[in-house]
């Protein structure tokens, strides 16, 4: 498939293949098709978030195997904040919770996913917490009751440790 | 809907949704499913899950890449040595860092009779909750003569945090190897005596065979990992295709179903007891002499890069993705493929069209620990 693979690297005994959003789905049906490939088991899909990044701020990782030919892969994509990235739901339906856990932590724009529900956090939480910029202690009970005495105070926080 | 259509003249078939747990005993921690049934078939299943989310993720891209050891240890709090090898094998992995072939061998034992633990809990619990109340008191006896021998080793019953980047904390202690060896003796003659209660049991049987019945290439797609997996026939086991530790010098078998059902998932964890032992007895006997630790930096510091490391816990593919930027001395990312979670996810497919009474027959059989599921 010309173009729809942007890069491939090789490192401690890993294949990775970066592939463009709009191609994910057909080089995910490839691999999964292909006689030489057959990745047909979804062992993870995850993502890392990079802010300063200007080429997307997120990377979203699918870890494939091949329960025939007992080989391993991983398809990378760059997507920016609100850039919409396609579920592989029909391809491996084994990615539905794991899509599910990326939108509830990263937030990740993931389209024509048959149940987007957090599935971690409560479903009223606000913020996606394996952000870079999500605070490690989190809101704690405040958020819950009242998201903008929450901000106030965490603004107040700052100050006062720069002061 | 065949009932529904079937009672459809005399009885209202109104859905009736019945919420069970999270504060439920039989699933064997806080899980919450809400089921909707028709008379006492269920139509449809949904899993709620979160309720013991610690953002252990989170937490361990703020400790530094000892520190995370002892965090994996409380993910499945019934496996933790397994969970310490797989995220020390990952740190390896990225640092390229040689492990000794002692270290090897004695992970392999720790982890085969950390198998036989969770397994032993799996089968009093399952067998627990189905009624067979004298398998979880057999079971426990033995599981306990393991936690003496971990108890042993490094001072702890159930979160060990036993292993380190690039080998093991302490060499095993003198005559440790013979204890491993009489409990490898004392475990064979005891798997008879589950077998003798369960395998043949009227009841047994019929709780279990042909309830869940899921077909190999379903199983793949949904990705059921480990014993669920291989009870549909699909002889997918980590030791095999990629070796870890030292199952790369050892002899096994890797048991597999053919129906695909509870009863058949039960078998084939029930083989691997017969299988780690004999796992252990060739590690025991063939342990070699030599250092514990390989050649690890004072301070660990892995290159920019990031690396996907599986291994196979007693419940699954256990699996580990880290990401290094190659300059704080925490990972930049963390990432578990907890086995329980994925395993969970198949259980709204395996429940449609069972009684309300099997759902519980099957949380048992996927086996699944919600410290992990949640992280």
């Amino acid at each position: 498939m010309p173009g729809s693979v942007a890069h491939v690297s090789y490192w401690v005994g890993d294949w990775t293949i970066v592939v463009p959003v709009d191609k994910l789905i057909a080089a995910g049906r490839h691999l999964r098709d292909a006689p030489d490939a057959l990745f047909d088991f979804c062992s993870d899909v995850t993502a890392t978030d990079w802010p300063p990044r200007a080429d997307g701020r997120f990377d979203v990782v699918y870890c494939l195997f091949s329960t025939r030919l007992r080989h391993r892969i991983r398809i990378k994509v760059k997507a920016a904040e609100h850039q919409p990235v396609p579920s592989v739901c029909d391809l491996w339906p084994a990615a539905n919770w794991l899509e599910r856990e990326v939108y509830d932590m990263f937030g990740v724009n993931l389209t024509g996913h048959p149940d987007r529900r957090r599935i971690l956090m409560p479903e009223d939480w606000q913020g996606f917490p394996e952000r870079k910029d999500y605070p490690l202690e989190g809101p704690g009970e405040l958020l819950m009751e009242n998201p903008l005495d929450w901000l106030k105070l965490r603004q107040a926080r700052e100050e006062a440790d720069i002061e | 809907m065949e009932t529904a259509i079937h009672h459809g003249a005399m009885f209202d078939t109104n859905e009736l949704v019945l919420n069970m747990g999270p504060q439920h005993p039989s699933t064997h921690g806080v899980l919450r499913v809400v089921l909707r049934l028709d008379g006492e078939k269920v139509v449809d299943a949904d899993v709620v899950i979160g309720y013991l989310h610690r953002g252990i993720e989170k937490l361990s891209e703020n400790r530094n890449w000892t520190q995370i050891i002892l965090l994996t240890d409380r993910m499945d709090y019934v496996a933790a040595a397994t969970n310490n090898v797989g995220y020390c094998e990952t740190v390896e992995k990225l640092m390229s860092l040689e492990v000794p072939r002692r270290a090897r061998y004695v992970r392999t034992i720790l982890c085969e009779l950390q198998r036989i633990a969770s397994h032993c809990l799996w089968i009093g619990t399952h067998a627990m909750d189905i009624g067979a109340m004298t398998v979880f008191l057999y079971a426990f006896r033995e599981r306990e003569l393991i936690l003496d021998l971990f108890e042993e080793f490094c001072g702890a019953r159930l979160t060990y945090n036993s292993m380190r980047i690039g080998g093991l904390p302490l060499d095993i202690p003198p005559g440790w190897d013979k204890k491993v060896l009489e409990f490898c003796t004392i475990m064979d003659s005891k798997i008879g005596e589950y077998e003798e209660l369960l395998t043949h049991n009227r009841i047994w049987l019929e709780r279990t065979k042909g309830i869940g019945v899921i077909s190999g290439p379903d199983a793949v797609a949904l990705g059921l990992s480990g014993p669920p997996l291989r009870g549909s026939g699909v002889a997918k086991d980590v030791r095999k295709d990629e070796p870890y530790a030292a199952y790369d010098e050892m002899e096994f078998d890797v048991p597999i179903g053919t129906a695909g059902d509870t009863y058949d998932r039960y078998l084939v964890r029930l083989e691997e007891f017969r299988q780690s032992l004999r796992i252990i007895r060739q590690a025991t006997e063939g342990l070699p002499e030599g250092p514990i630790v390989g050649k690890v930096p004072r301070l660990i510091k892995p290159p920019a890069g990031e690396t996907y490391h599986a291994i196979e816990s007693p419940k699954g593919e256990l699996g580990y993705f880290i990401v290094s930027d190659g300059k704080s001395t925490n990972p930049y990312r963390f990432r578990v493929r907890p086995p329980s979670f994925c395993n969970l996810q198949g259980l709204r497919t395996l429940v449609r069209g069972h009684l309300v009474a099997d759902v519980v027959a099957l949380i048992g059989s996927l086996d699944v620990v919600l410290g992990e599921v949640d992280r």
